[in-house]
């Protein structure tokens, strides 16, 4: 089946199967492999995705049902050769270690402070309890989220939604 | 002890690609053209295999091939990865099958093979294959494998005891006859499985014309796989490649060669196509290595203050239907007990069961973390029978700094002395201790009561072997563009193995970071290698880094003296060129090596040997022993049996710390793990061998909001076994916590005299034990 999508600023026509789900879909008909698979069930977050502006777990969606929509993935999120605010903040923070389940915290964060720019520590932690991660202990990575804020802010303020 | 690039915190040369999304995890590999394989696994725990009908998925458009072991058996020179470590303990050998043939032992045993274009086929004509089985008794417990009426993991084998062993020194039962107090308990053990977010997996490919298998696969020893591959395949070892890409987490099972390892190279070439599997989560927890039940019977004989004088017992040990390993999981379990305190006399024996489960092998701690926790409680149950602090009682036995380096009275698994070579394990108790505010504790606890609240403190220590040898080698070479190439038979797989060796480089050879690039795991790069486990890396691959680097550095000096007409002791290193000092006369890296590259028929330069490459294997053969303490806190609901870390304080020495980020970083997942160890993760299987726990919705990972406070504390006495002073890290976290944490749970619950013996404990057997224990208080008031 034909579908058009917006991926990562760009408008992409993609022929799938109809029963291909759409982390499949990203990672072996487009090779946007930063979005990784970490058990297909929808709990370990690591296929985190920004579907219209909502972090969405990909492996417990069909491509098909992706049709139409704009889609954020982890290369989606640096400007050109600059990392992104939290990208920067990961790395700051030493808040990858294998960097398996990062793509998903990313995306996840990156809705979040998106959405809530002022969001707390406790928010920060409740919504990543969703992602796990076996590496780091969680701590780096809530450090760089709430470090990461700030851009958030700053953007929000000079593009108002 | 800092230099520009060493014990400071540099950008990590990992993170760029994978922040970007750009890492090359082993199923981010395409290859053009390339099929994908499934497995069909057993469904039961043990059975007979009285045919498997292949008909009508080979019948499936799409499906290229279809193998069960019968097809496979012609082109292997064996079918049977005898992988068990030497070990004389071994009473029957198990060796697994690359697939099962008549018999299957466990429930997620391979049996057949698909390859078709890709998973979604594979997996249809997988579920179109037919196995006739005939089920037969299943043993899942380690506690009656053992009875003479237990059925048989192996159909054929005499009994379910796979290996026996002891450890023991000094006289320990004339220790038991004349102790003024013994005591007596069971304890039962249990740890999950590594639940690395990446799985196994690989892919290979054999080039017909110059008849190379080349395989990029999910290992934490490739150079292991790479002979195995030889061994199976009859192939010799310069046409075998196995190449690790970016891991997603080892922990452990990943340094255990697997069937499909050996199915799927094998099949890519027969099929003269590129194939790949990629293990889903479900088959993690099917078929990937776990560590599991441990029961102890140990006995403790001590004296009125508390010195402990002798301690025995046995241990029983879930090893699984197969060995894929061998004895070093129980082997560390014994050997963890005895090292942190004076233990005059000691007799653990082992006996290893059989049963059909999945194939037991380390998982981070490897062992560890079950012999400490039996020695941790036993020491808080002494201190409670004597009216002793439970912190003044450790204080009392633990190995004291002025000993250092102390021999204890037994080897390795290898036989190498266990000499404890540095560290001051009372001072890091006490520094946990005194950040914990273990001493006004006391009061905080007797508020929290007053408001209903139970919370409670925990300590334990622990002293870890680290570094085990006997080497890593490491090659330093300079390239055409003035770079330092390193590579070592290392692996990486997310301790920044790749950092470490360029900070090391990098002291000797510029300080310029961005001029180091590392290859990891690449059986091409060196000849020789042996990969990540056992908190290693630092300590060997280090070392040869450190020794390559210094060779390098000199020679570069020596060429450049010649090259400018300097004296060697005038000229630095900087970024990569060699330069006189306190002047713009300089030479690059580059420059030199094609100085001593040398011209057809010209002499080199001064005579100097050709070439600017350094191979290092630094032999090392005794331990480094790393050791810390940790305290926790923790809040017990007493009606839910939920039970809240609030904070862990851990002190920790691991010798000289290379880059503090990561050393923290790799602390604190050991402590989630171990939190998880003690509290959450549970791979269960039913009384038939059926495994019950086979998705994150079952099996519980510590997730964010699980996190405690954390504190570390870094000691940091330098040991004297490598150049750079350094021991391992990886594994210590997980050590002390489960110890730690349920000596807290239980402080927490003292009002109501609760005493725990196992590890993990949930919340309802938590809820069970507090009503038993109230019960009986009832009972004795009434
Ligand atoms: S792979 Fe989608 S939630 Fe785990
Ligand atoms: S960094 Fe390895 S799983 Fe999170």
């Amino acid at each position: 089946m034909n579908i058009t999508l917006s991926i990562n600023g760009a408008r992409i026509e993609v022929d799938v199967p109809p029963r291909m789900t759409l982390c499949d879909a990203l990672r072996q008909k487009l090779q946007l492999t930063g979005t990784h698979i970490g058990c297909e069930h929808g709990v370990c977050g690591a296929c985190t995705i920004i579907v219209n502006g909502r972090a969405v777990r990909s492996c417990l969606m069909l491509a098909v049902q992706a049709s139409g929509a704009t889609i954020t993935t982890v290369e989606g999120l640096a400007h050109g050769d600059d990392l992104s605010p939290l990208q920067a903040a990961f790395r700051r923070h030493h808040a990858l270690q294998c960097g398996f389940c990062t793509p998903g915290m990313l995306t996840t964060l990156h809705a979040l402070l998106t959405e809530e720019p002022y969001a707390s520590e406790e928010r920060i932690r409740d919504v990543i309890t969703g992602n796990l991660c076996r590496c780091t202990g969680y701590i780096p990575i809530v450090e760089a989220a709430l470090d990461a804020r700030e851009a958030y802010q700053r953007s929000r303020e000079s593009a108002p939604l | 002890m800092t230099g520009k690039t060493i014990g400071v915190s540099v950008p990590r040369l990992e993170d760029l690609p994978l922040v970007r999304g750009a890492g090359r995890f082993v199923d981010d590999i395409h290859l053009p053209g390339a099929w994908e394989a499934a497995f069909v696994r057993s469904t039961h725990a043990h059975a007979l295999i009285k045919h498997v009908d292949t008909a009508a998925a080979l019948a499936l458009p799409g499906v290229y091939g279809v193998f069960v072991l019968a097809d496979l058996l012609p082109h292997v020179a064996t079918h049977l990865l005898a992988v068990g470590l030497p070990s004389p303990s071994y009473r029957q050998i198990v060796d697994r099958p690359i697939l099962a043939g008549e018999e299957v032992v466990y429930a997620g045993e391979p049996i057949a093979v698909v390859i078709a274009d890709n998973r979604y086929i594979a997996e249809d004509a997988a579920g179109l294959i037919e196995v006739d089985y005939e089920p037969l008794p299943a043993v899942s417990d380690i506690r009656n494998a053992l009875d003479e009426a237990a059925p048989r993991t192996h159909r054929n084998a005499p009994h379910n005891l796979v290996a026996e062993m002891q450890l023991a020194f000094g006289d320990v039962d004339a220790a038991f006859a004349s102790a003024p107090r013994t005591r007596s308990e069971q304890f039962f053990l249990h740890r999950g499985g590594s639940h690395s977010m990446e799985g196994r997996g690989l892919i290979a490919y054999f080039d017909k014309i110059d008849g190379i298998l080349t395989t990029y696969n999910s290992t934490q020893t490739p150079h292991a796989a790479k002979r195995l591959l030889c061994d199976i395949l009859r192939l010799e070892d310069d046409k075998v490649r196995v190449i690790t890409p970016d891991l997603g987490g080892g922990f452990g099972p990943k340094l255990v060669f697997y069937q499909e390892e050996a199915v799927v190279c094998l099949a890519a070439k027969l099929l003269g196509n590129p194939v790949k599997w990629i293990e889903d989560r479900r088959e993690h927890f099917i078929s990937s290595a776990q560590e599991r039940d441990q029961r102890w019977d140990v006995e403790i004989a001590y004296d009125h203050d508390g010195l402990i004088l002798g301690v025995r017992g046995l241990v029983l040990h879930d090893h699984g239907a197969y060995t894929a390993r061998g004895v070093n999981v129980p082997y560390g379990s014994l050997s963890a007990l005895p090292l942190a305190y004076e233990v005059p006399t000691y007799r653990m024996g082992v006996k290893l069961v059989l049963t059909n489960t999945v194939p037991v092998a380390p998982v981070r701690g490897a062992g560890q973390p079950q012999g400490i926790f039996v020695i941790e409680r036993l020491l808080d149950m002494m201190a409670d029978e004597l009216g002793l602090d439970r912190a003044e009682i450790r204080r009392r036995n633990l190995v004291p700094a002025e000993q250092m380096p102390r021999t204890k009275p037994f080897v390795t698994r290898g036989g190498i002395k266990v000499v404890m070579d540095s560290g001051d394990y009372p001072a890091s108790q006490q520094q946990a201790l005194d950040r914990a505010d273990w001493d006004g504790f006391h009061n905080r606890q007797a508020a929290a009561r007053t408001d209903g609240r139970y919370v409670g403190l925990g300590v334990a220590n622990y002293v870890e072997g680290t570094g085990r040898g006997p080497y890593e080698p490491v090659t330093v070479r300079i390239t055409n563009a003035g770079k330092v190439q390193v590579s070592s038979g290392a692996v990486a797989m997310g301790q920044s193995t790749k950092t470490m060796l360029a900070q090391i480089v990098a002291d000797q050879l510029g300080h310029d970071m961005d001029n180091i690039a590392v290859t990891t795991g690449d059986t091409a790069a060196t000849t020789l290698g042996f990969g990540g486990f056992n908190s290693r890396q630092t300590v060997l691959a280090g070392s040869s880094a450190h020794a390559a680097a210094i060779k390098m550095h000199d020679k570069l000096i020596k060429v450049s003296s010649v090259l400018l007409e300097v004296a060697e002791e005038d000229l630095e290193i900087y970024g990569n060129r060699v330069r006189v000092k306190g002047s713009d006369a300089e030479v690059s890296f580059a420059a030199i090596l094609q100085a001593v590259s040398g011209i057809p028929g010209f002499r080199l330069p001064d005579n100097i040997s050709p070439g600017l490459e350094f191979t290092e294997q630094v032999v090392i053969d005794p331990m480094t022993y790393a050791s810390g303490s940790a305290v926790a806190e923790v809040e017990v609901d007493i009606d839910t049996g939920h039970v809240a870390v609030h904070r862990i304080v851990f002190a920790h020495d691991c010798g000289r710390v290379l880059h503090p980020q990561i050393v923290d970083g790799q602390v604190l997942g050991g402590i989630m793990h171990g939190l998880g160890n003690a509290l959450f993760e549970r791979m269960i299987y039913d009384e038939n061998g059926q495994p019950i726990t086979t998705t994150f919705a079952d099996y519980l990972l510590a997730g964010a909001d699980e996190t405690p406070n954390m504190e570390l504390i870094h000691l940091s006495a330098p040991t004297p076994l490598n150049a750079l002073g350094i021991k391992g890290v990886g594994e210590s976290g997980v050590l002390p916590i489960p110890a730690a944490v349920i000596s807290a749970v239980e402080n927490a619950l003292s009002p109501f005299g609760v005493k725990i013996t196992q590890a993990p404990i949930s919340p309802p057997e938590l809820v069970a034990l507090i009503v038993a224990a109230r019960n009986r208080q009832s009972v004795t008031a009434s």
